[in-house]
């Protein structure tokens, strides 16, 4: 009795141990993808501002029809709701979108550079996932400026602010996006174990991804069949869903089941993520120096 | 004499890049799919707009711009792109490269224009794959369309539309030979898409004060919205007084953007100092 509650504590605090030494590793890790990230900080700035020009054309040619049709709503929509769902998505696009991510890991298993990961002792996901939560950090501090001046100048066209709870299922539905978009990213690349060269793969998800996740238009929009295709697939979660919670269009239980619904997908892809990675290094033969 | 020359090594550049294209055949026909899945989408996105208003319903006020007439709109865009991007655009691209590493040297020494040496060298057939889309839609436009254009804007059209290529053309020239102060432009890619995104939409789309603020500018200063907006227009709608000038202005803006991208271009030159090598 005694014998077993010793051994149970020395593991607990093996346990800790272990999770501080793993905790401080990531903070290492996370740091110097910060100070990484600074070094193109005027770059980041002029981007940042440039992407918001797709969506002053956007912007009048809803004004146009509107005013061309004496409509008061498109599809549920009036003309404010259609300007903030536009700069909602650029928001969540701020935390789904991963630049560069399936790339990178692609050209990381063609050069052979995957075997860096299987000598040190890191694990390539982790090391991934800090990197990216790094540049975004990095890109929000940034960016806040010129995302607070455009919501500024265009505040008239918002509602108002959600209530707290409304308001906290979108911060949530933000980072899930953001979970969403690493894992779902991660995985493509990841396919590279089998197929060297993904690049048409990647063109063909960025396309899917452009229009099916509401970063066109609004997706309720769409007639069926479109529709019921769109809530079956996991893009949506990734521009439409956060900023139809914000906007207050999903509520209640229905808002509850879509969080949910969300939250399952990111298990989904981390699970598929992990399976990919552990039978991608099963057969990789290290290609390059 | 020279024209003769030139056609001659055109053809060349054109037979060349056909027979590149048509070694990796699977990668031309996975580029010409990518690229018509684009223009589907984005034709997809007019489809729905449509759908919610009705195809009388008009994308501007008083414009004219209804479900088919946008179509010929559209497919004046698709025409135009494809063509800049068949013949300049994988240039362009190369054009900052060749600075960078110092090929631009080779290209000097050529007795040739070497504006003209940059700008067609390489051509990416796979692009035309919009263009044949393009004439599809346009074609299928105008017959649903309720009016007929006359001989005068059939053959205008096609003149107007290489206009719209000319302008194009200058401004991606001009901020490409930025890079040859710059050192290196990556935005550069970017920038164009950003600005050419003005173009395809019609101009009658911007209103109020701030509307017509960027009308003004693309339309005087950088020209884009002539690009898509007087072809388009002129096959379109019913010819009216105001198109008049409209056409001379777009001569004119065509002209001016060929001379001043090629001054930029030539100005960009002088200050060119080799890279390594």
């Amino acid at each position: 009795m005694m014998f077993s509650s010793i051994s149970l504590t020395g593991k607990l605090h093996a346990g800790l141990e272990e999770l501080q030494a793993r905790a401080s590793t990531w903070w290492v890790m996370l740091q110097i993808s910060i100070q990484e990230r600074f070094v193109y900080r005027g770059d980041f700035v002029l981007g940042t501002l440039m992407r918001f020009l797709p969506i002053v054309t956007q912007i009048f040619l809803w004004g146009a029809i509107f005013h061309a049709n004496a409509r008061e709503t498109i599809a549920g929509y009036t003309y404010h709701n259609f300007v903030a769902y536009y700069l909602l998505t650029m928001v969540s696009r701020a935390f789904s979108s991963m630049p560069g991510l399936a790339s990178g890991i692609a050209r990381q298993v063609r050069e052979g550079e995957v075997k860096k990961y299987l000598i040190q002792p890191v694990d390539m996901i982790t090391v991934l996932l800090l990197a990216r939560v790094a540049h975004k950090l990095v890109y929000y501090f940034v960016a806040a400026l010129p995302f607070a001046a455009v919501f500024y100048i265009c505040r008239h066209y918002f509602p108002g602010w959600p209530d707290p709870e409304v308001m906290a299922a979108y911060i949530l539905s933000l980072i899930l996006a953001f979970l969403l978009g690493f894992f779902l990213e991660a995985t493509l690349g990841l396919i590279s174990f089998w197929f060297l060269e993904v690049t048409s793969l990647l063109f063909v998800y960025m396309l899917f991804n452009f229009f099916f996740s509401g970063h066109m238009f609004p997706l309720d929009m769409l007639p069926e069949p479109w529709l019921t295709l769109v809530n079956f697939l996991p893009l949506k979660y990734l521009a439409y869903f956060p900023a139809a919670v914000f906007l207050g269009k999903v509520q209640g239980g229905e808002l509850v089941m879509g969080l949910s619904v969300q939250a399952g997908w990111v298990v989904f892809f981390i699970i598929l993520c992990r399976w990919t990675y552990a039978r991608g290094i099963d057969q990789y033969s290290a290609y390059g120096g | 004499m020279a024209i003769t020359h030139y056609w001659r090594v055109f053809m060349t550049f054109l037979r060349n890049s056909l027979v590149r294209d048509m070694t990796f055949r699977w990668n031309f026909i996975i580029n010409s799919i990518s690229s018509l899945s684009w223009v589907f989408m984005n034709l997809g996105f007019y489809i729905l707009i449509f759908h919610q208003i009705g195809s009388h319903g008009e994308l501007a006020p008083q414009s004219g711009w209804r479900q088919y007439e946008f179509f010929v709109f559209l497919s004046t865009t698709l025409l135009i792109n494809s063509i800049v991007q068949t013949f300049f655009m994988p240039n362009a691209e190369e054009f900052s490269e060749l600075i960078r590493r110092g090929g631009l040297d080779f290209a000097l020494v050529k007795p040739i224009d070497t504006q003209f040496l940059i700008s067609l060298y390489e051509v990416d057939w796979s692009s035309l794959a919009n263009f044949v889309f393009g004439l599809c839609l346009l074609s299928y436009s105008l017959y649903r369309l309720d009016y007929h254009p006359g001989w005068f804007q059939v053959v205008a059209y096609p003149f107007y539309v290489i206009c719209g290529v000319v302008i194009l053309y200058s401004l991606m020239i001009a901020l490409a030979s930025t890079s040859i102060w710059l050192g290196r432009n990556q935005s550069l890619y970017n920038f164009w898409f950003y600005l050419t995104n003005f173009s395809r939409y019609p101009m009658e789309i911007y209103r109020g004060p701030v509307g017509d603020w960027l009308r003004r500018i693309f339309t005087f200063l950088v020209p884009v919205l002539v690009v898509v907006n007087v072809p388009a227009r002129l096959l379109a709608k019913p010819l009216e007084p105001e198109h008049w000038w409209l056409m001379l202005y777009a001569l004119a803006a065509t002209v001016g953007s060929f001379a001043l991208g090629r001054w930029i271009f030539l100005k960009a030159l002088d200050s060119y100092r080799s890279a390594s090598s």
